[in-house]
């Protein structure tokens, strides 16, 4: 077993500049329906999930492959803990990596929000 | 190379790219995460580019190398502009 971990930190006044410029398209295009209901218009709780999706590329050692934002969701367990969701080619990714599982802890606190993913693989994966 | 469009992508990053050196004066080869893109900020431009080109990036295209030049914006452009002409 092999574990890793992925760290961001983002600036809740850039999630309220991008919403005012760019409005739904930016929602829609970064967040899923989950992540907009659960966050209920609160900029610093966007700000962490962004800082979740960051946090777990990070966590995978994403090279060049493509997808977009959406494919990392946070969703809230029963118990309120949040959890990420992956699909398409970012799942794919998560395979060829060998993932178990992984762990997500979020805050914000002072006009940011930060996000750490620790990920669980099965076997030691070189990751160029 | 196509000065114009350069030109109207390094408009686009000096709205959107809140990079800490000015856009105007940056090398088209310069790698613009180096250069204090945060991949949030990428986010903007990436629609920014969208609104002012007309054009929509698929998830395929939402890659690092995409991004992470004037060089290498222009040419995910230009080959969104084929693909849609």
């Amino acid at each position: 077993m092999s574990l890793r971990v992925g760290i961001d930190l983002v600036s809740v006044a850039q999630v309220e500049d991008s919403i005012a410029a760019h409005g739904e398209r930016y929602l829609s295009r970064v967040f899923s329906e989950e992540e907009l209901s659960d966050s209920r218009g609160r900029p610093e709780r966007l700000a962490a999930r962004f800082a979740a999706k960051e946090a777990a590329m990070k966590a995978l050692g994403r090279g060049d492959e493509g997808f977009g934002w959406k494919s990392i969701e946070v969703k809230r367990a029963d118990n309120g803990q949040p959890t990420l969701h992956l699909r398409g080619e970012a799942a794919r990714l998560a395979q060829r990596r060998g993932v178990e599982s992984f762990t997500v802890s979020l805050t914000h606190e002072h006009g940011h929000a930060a996000a750490v993913v620790l990920m669980e693989t099965t076997h030691e994966h070189n990751i160029e | 190379m196509n000065t114009t469009l350069n030109d109207e992508i390094r408009q686009v990053l000096s709205d959107h790219a809140r990079l800490p050196v000015n856009a105007a004066s940056l090398d088209e080869h310069a790698d613009l995460f180096q250069a204090g893109m945060s991949s949030h900020a990428s986010v903007n431009v990436m629609l920014a580019l969208e609104d002012v080109f007309d054009v929509e990036f698929p998830d395929a295209m939402l890659r690092r190398s995409v991004f992470e030049s004037i060089t290498a914006i222009a040419g995910a452009i230009s080959e969104l502009r084929r693909q849609a002409a």
